[in-house]
């Protein structure tokens, strides 16, 4: 019985990460009510989008036991890239499709790395990071890339276009892709196998599981993601920056590990993971309430990636002994 | 009749070691073969391949008559081969329908079939007498016994015409081990061949009719075991008869106490109370899982004891303390897990044979390299490992000679209470003996052995005298005179 409860307790933990921040900042900011409005709200939830369509991909790759380095100069590649497609005069849907197909193919590439030249993912995604950052630079000519106002300029913005959907599209669109994702890690064979892959990669193989073509599809579908969060960080700033997102890497895999996410493979949720976000989110819209420099900010959170690590490793010491 | 298998002329290598150099199978359908031999002999290896886990150098391979060369497990699944794994193969963090069905799941379009997948599953628990296990439970919280009967429950549910098992027993209860051989008897009655794999003969002969033994990668001898004796089948696996293999010793051990643990209890082990002394090797024989390594790490400082005294020598010692202090008190440690404890792999056989005592070729914390790689020649040469010069990386030499390796490491410690856990595992008969040749004689010269074993006759024929451990618990040591194959396995079993 205890366990039980322990157990449901590990699987709240999350939650209860959140609503300690933003407890703690409702109080501390001395305006409760500001902070926890409806136009702060959808500040926080805006500015969110690009980690957490990023931490959907991010959970894939970190349950299939993966890992993924890459994600931010992939930002950057893909949105410079939908930029200049617009610039270009594309229209802006099949714009956004070949960002979002190019992060795919990023993802892809990682993955060849990882199976065919038996490279781990730390380092294949390491080298990656590298290269599609100089590609990004490459593509822009080292400037920024200003695009043409479309509707793609309105994903992410923090007042949504038509007052209706009172938060930005790109909130709806990771809430539906979070779902989407949800539903597939738990209940397809393909997520369960992902699942499998990342408890036991021996067992995964033994039991006949294409063990190299499942990793390209993780790290293909993980790339469409982030793909797609470049089209978000284009929508946010309305131009193609080379040198955007650096460092966002480790917001996402943070949104992961304390959403429950196991860096050794076999745990995590999309729901969790989403959290992570959010708690993320929370951190540094309330520093920035708080009028903290940024430093504070990035000394808390990873002060808070640790701490949530070390949670991680001590229930999982708990749950030997029983 | 068309044979289920037929293997001839397999090889194949690891690196520099050959584990097998022209090994061959030939297992009718609805037989239960065992595959016997040392450890190193080589059956694991050919299980790996035929499972689809490793591809042979070279050999030809037969199922039901057709031309079979497996890539992946895949293939072998394909073709109707199940595997049963020596270390468990399992998924800890999905439920045991999901670990029974995984690579064959039910479907439609792509989506797993809950509902599906646990009545196939309950329907398979209970052909295999276990109703009780819930299909949806989570496996890395069931019980190990449990987790081995999810294990072979995955190969009933392929509905295998080959079922490869490698030590399926070694971590099950007694009445699962029943429940087992009931299964394999009807695996066998509807057709299915079955490749099993045991360090126990009677174990083999409870369940298999036929056998085949391997001996250094060979297959040496082949037949029905009925038509055999014990002692015709383990001169075939060793290669000489038992008398030659085992050192002969002086067998005069003196009164002094080298060892004294009274009361120890640890993480998976209850209770462990021993005298060890001077000159004498005192065997510990147990299944895995009964709390054999766990009494020595805790021991050595590997693992936390949670009560019980120590005396080493006539000295009282701490019960809690780091290796180095027991290194200090003079106690010396090989580990079971040669790969991942046991040696630092990349390293030099110097580095590994003086790693324990570096002050013997250094001089005020300067390491004198010239001195260091001739004390460790020294000492590979007594234990006769084969190597090309000291600074050759352990990694290079066979599994054997990496082992004798981590032997001399206690041999230049100049350890004064020796604690070896399966000193013996997956190596070649030749270093074998040259293994338990040391043993004797760093008995003779006064030292104090303790042997932790699964294999027993090494253990009859090199202890003086002998315990068993059971469910964490470590029985009485008597002479090895006073011991049977049948009393030890029904002491290690326990009731």
């Amino acid at each position: 019985m205890r366990s039980e409860w322990r157990h449901r307790l590990v699987r709240l933990g999350p939650f209860l990460g959140l609503l300690l921040v933003v407890a703690f900042f409702a109080l501390a900011s001395g305006a409760p009510e500001r902070y926890l409005s409806a136009n702060n709200l959808r500040v926080v939830l805006a500015q969110t989008v690009i980690v957490a369509i990023g931490a959907i991909g991010m959970t894939l790759v970190i349950v299939g036991g993966g890992i993924d380095l890459a994600v931010g100069s992939t930002i950057a590649l893909t949105g410079v890239l939908c930029a200049l497609a617009l610039r270009e005069g594309w229209a802006p849907s099949l714009a956004v499709l070949a960002s979002i197909l190019t992060g795919g193919l990023v993802g892809l590439v990682s993955a060849l790395a990882i199976t065919r030249l038996r490279v781990v993912p730390f380092i294949a995604t390491l080298g990656m990071l590298g290269v599609a950052r100089g590609t990004a630079k490459w593509l822009a000519s080292q400037t920024t890339v200003n695009a043409p106002g479309t509707w793609v300029n309105d994903l992410a913005v923090t007042f949504p276009p038509v007052p209706w959907m009172v938060f930005a599209p790109g909130v709806w669109i990771t809430l539906a892709l979070a779902l989407l994702m949800a539903f597939v890690l738990r209940r397809t064979v393909f997520g369960r196998r992902v699942f499998a892959l990342g408890s036991s990669e021996a067992a995964a193989r033994a039991c006949g599981i294409a063990i190299d073509r499942l990793k390209l599809a993780i790290y293909g579908v993980a790339g469409l993601f982030t793909g797609l969060a470049g089209v978000m960080q284009m929508s946010r700033l309305r131009q193609g920056d080379p040198t955007v997102a650096a460092g966002t890497e480790l917001d996402v895999i943070a949104a992961v590990v304390i959403g429950g996410g196991s860096l050794n493979g076999g745990e995590g949720s999309i729901l969790g993971s989403m959290v992570g976000a959010l708690v993320m989110a929370f951190l540094r819209n309330g520093s920035q309430q708080m009028g903290w420099p940024t430093y504070v900010q990035e000394i808390l959170i990873g002060v808070i990636i640790v701490v949530a690590v070390a949670v991680d490793r001590w229930r999982h010491a708990q749950g030997d002994g029983e | 009749m068309t044979a289920a298998l037929r293997l001839a002329g397999i090889v194949h290598r690891f690196g520099a070691t050959v584990a097998l150099d022209g090994a061959a199978l030939e297992v009718r359908p609805g037989e239960v073969h065992a595959l016997l031999g040392e450890n190193g002999a080589g059956k694991s290896t050919l299980l790996g391949i035929l499972g689809g886990l490793l591809v042979p150098a070279s050999g030809t391979m037969e199922v039901g008559g057709a031309h079979y060369a497996p890539r992946s497990p895949r293939d072998a699944r394909d073709r109707g081969i199940a595997f049963i794994h020596q270390e468990l193969s399992l998924f800890p963090h999905l439920t045991v329908a999901e670990n029974v069905l995984m690579g064959a799941e039910p479907s439609r379009r792509g989506l797993w079939d809950r509902a599906e997948a646990s009545r196939l599953t309950r329907d398979v628990l209970a052909e295999f007498g276990h109703p009780e296990i819930d299909p949806d439970a989570t496996v890395g919280r069931l019980p190990i016994g449990a987790r081995q009967v999810v294990e072979i429950c995955r190969a009933i549910a392929a509905r295998a015409r080959v079922v490869l098992m490698d030590e399926p027993t070694s971590s099950l209860p007694r009445g699962d081990v029943d429940r087992l051989f009931a299964t394999i008897g009807r695996l066998s009655a509807a057709g299915v061949a079955v490749v099993y794999i045991s360090h126990f003969l009677e174990e083999t002969r409870a369940v298999a009719s036929a056998f085949t033994v391997l001996r250094d990668g060979r297959t040496v001898g082949t037949g029905t075991l009925s038509s055999v004796t014990n002692d015709a089948l383990i001169a075939l696996m060793v290669g000489r008869t038992v008398g030659e293999l085992f050192p002969r010793r002086e067998g005069r051990h003196s009164d002094a106490v080298a060892l004294e643990v009274a009361g120890l209890a640890a993480p998976g082990l209850l209770e462990a109370s021993f005298t060890l002394r001077r000159g004498e090797v005192l065997g510990v024989f147990g299944l895995m899982g009964s709390g054999r390594t766990e009494m020595v790490r805790a021991l050595f400082g590997l693992a936390r004891p949670a009560a019980g005294s120590l005396a080493v020598g006539e000295r009282e010692r701490p019960l809690e303390a780091p290796p180095g202090e027991r290194l200090a008190d003079g106690l010396g440690y090989l580990s079971e897990d040669r790969k991942g404890e046991g040696l630092a792999l990349p390293l030099s056989v110097a580095d590994n044979v003086t790693v324990t005592r570096l002050a013997s070729c250094s001089h005020r914390g300067v390491l004198d390299p010239a001195l260091q790689r001739r004390q460790s020649a020294e000492r590979a040469n007594e234990l006769h490992v084969r190597m090309r010069d000291p600074d050759q990386p352990v990694r290079t030499l066979s599994g054997g000679n990496q082992q004798k390796v981590a032997f001399a490491r206690l041999v230049h410690q100049e350890a004064d209470v020796l604690l070896l856990d399966e000193p013996t595992r997956g190596v070649d008969v030749g270093s074998k003996a040259q293994i338990y040749e040391a043993v004797a004689r760093a008995a003779d010269a006064g030292k104090a052995v303790l042997m932790v074993s699964s294999y027993l006759p090494e253990l009859l024929g090199v202890c003086d005298r002998l315990a068993v451990m059971s469910r964490g618990r470590l029985g009485p040591a008597r002479p090895v005179a006073a011991w049977t194959p049948q009393t030890v396995l029904e002491a290690a079993i326990g009731t």
